[in-house]
């Protein structure tokens, strides 16, 4: 555990606090809202990585229509979502600072290669089910979130048991 | 909606709602996978206000926009709700997507904003995302099973 995230006491359900997770998740949804607003784009994060896909794969399915005439500004929206992020840890945060995971290398890549093909196959991540399709309050959403929620609780909490940390 | 369409405020707007999106994953903490591993694991159940903070929100904007706005300024589109046709791969990508983040703690968004961050490890689980994302729709092209997206 990074030595610059408040200790955990147990006795409590919030051993952070609630207002860094109300806030970030008003501005999560926020962000979400001004592009709605002003675009009528509900976007999610991870359609980036099929239709990003399209720019050097010949497979059919990256170069569908609708990834091709929206693979540029889903670029910009994830250089705007790493600048935002950037502009908190290294400028904003009332400890600026280059911060690095200790969680392993092979959990990393084993999860993100999962992450990739579930998003895709489930039709949204936890930004466009969890936040604009419960938004939505879309039953496809609600399920996919539950079932992924699930999953994840049992996932995470296997691989505590079986002693790996982080 | 086609770029001649398109207002010149169009990929600016969606650059700042972005910066506001990472903004708010960076405060929240979902950048550190750390974070997310804990509430997973039950030890810190924060988290479920990020989600809920965030659906909150779209969920207003949503239901105001499709009931009393027209159409988007910047691209003349007409407001929608996020529904998805349901399927079989709606609950089997659900499954995996869990257990990969349940595993590592990183979700596609999470995941960008924590290279924002300078969590330079993070290329491990974004260049995962692109082989898995790859590998399925490799796949699904041999295969022909279009549905979804």
């Amino acid at each position: 555990m990074a030595p610059l995230l408040a200790p955990l006491v147990l006795e409590t359900p919030f051993p952070r606090g609630i207002l860094p997770y109300l806030v970030g998740g008003l501005l999560v949804g926020l962000g979400a809202a001004v592009i709605y607003l002003a675009t009528g784009i509900i976007a999610g994060a991870s359609t980036f990585l099929e239709s990003t896909l399209s720019y050097v794969s010949d497979v059919d399915r990256f170069n569908r229509f609708k990834y091709v005439q929206s693979r540029g500004w889903r670029v910009v929206f994830t250089l705007g979502i790493v600048s935002g992020a950037a502009l908190w840890g290294l400028v904003l945060a009332p400890d600026p600072t280059i911060w690095t995971t200790d969680v392993q290398w092979w959990r990393l890549l084993a999860g993100g290669v999962l992450v990739g093909v579930g998003t895709r196959l489930g039709k949204g991540c936890t930004s466009g089910h969890g936040v604009c399709g419960v938004g939505s309050l879309s039953n496809t959403s609600l399920v996919n979130v539950a079932t992924f929620m699930a999953f994840a609780i049992g996932t995470a909490q296997l691989v505590q048991a079986l002693g790996v940390t982080p | 909606m086609s770029d001649e369409t398109r207002s010149p405020w169009f990929l600016p707007v969606i650059y700042v709602g972005g910066l506001i999106f990472g903004l708010g994953l960076a405060v929240s903490g979902m950048a550190r996978p750390e974070v997310v591993l804990d509430f997973l694991q039950f030890d810190d159940f924060g988290l479920v206000f990020v989600m809920g903070g965030a659906a909150v929100v779209t969920g207003i904007t949503f239901a105001v926009a499709t009931r009393y706005l027209d159409r988007a300024p910047l691209t003349a589109s007409e407001y929608t709700r996020r529904v998805k046709e349901f399927d079989r791969n709606v609950v089997v990508g659900g499954v995996i997507f869990g257990v990969g983040w349940g595993l590592s703690g990183i979700c596609p968004g999470s995941a960008y904003a924590s290279f924002g961050v300078g969590n330079y490890p993070i290329l491990w689980a974004i260049g995962g995302m692109f082989l898995g994302a790859y590998a399925q729709g490799y796949v699904r092209s041999l295969t022909g099973s279009e549905e979804g997206t």
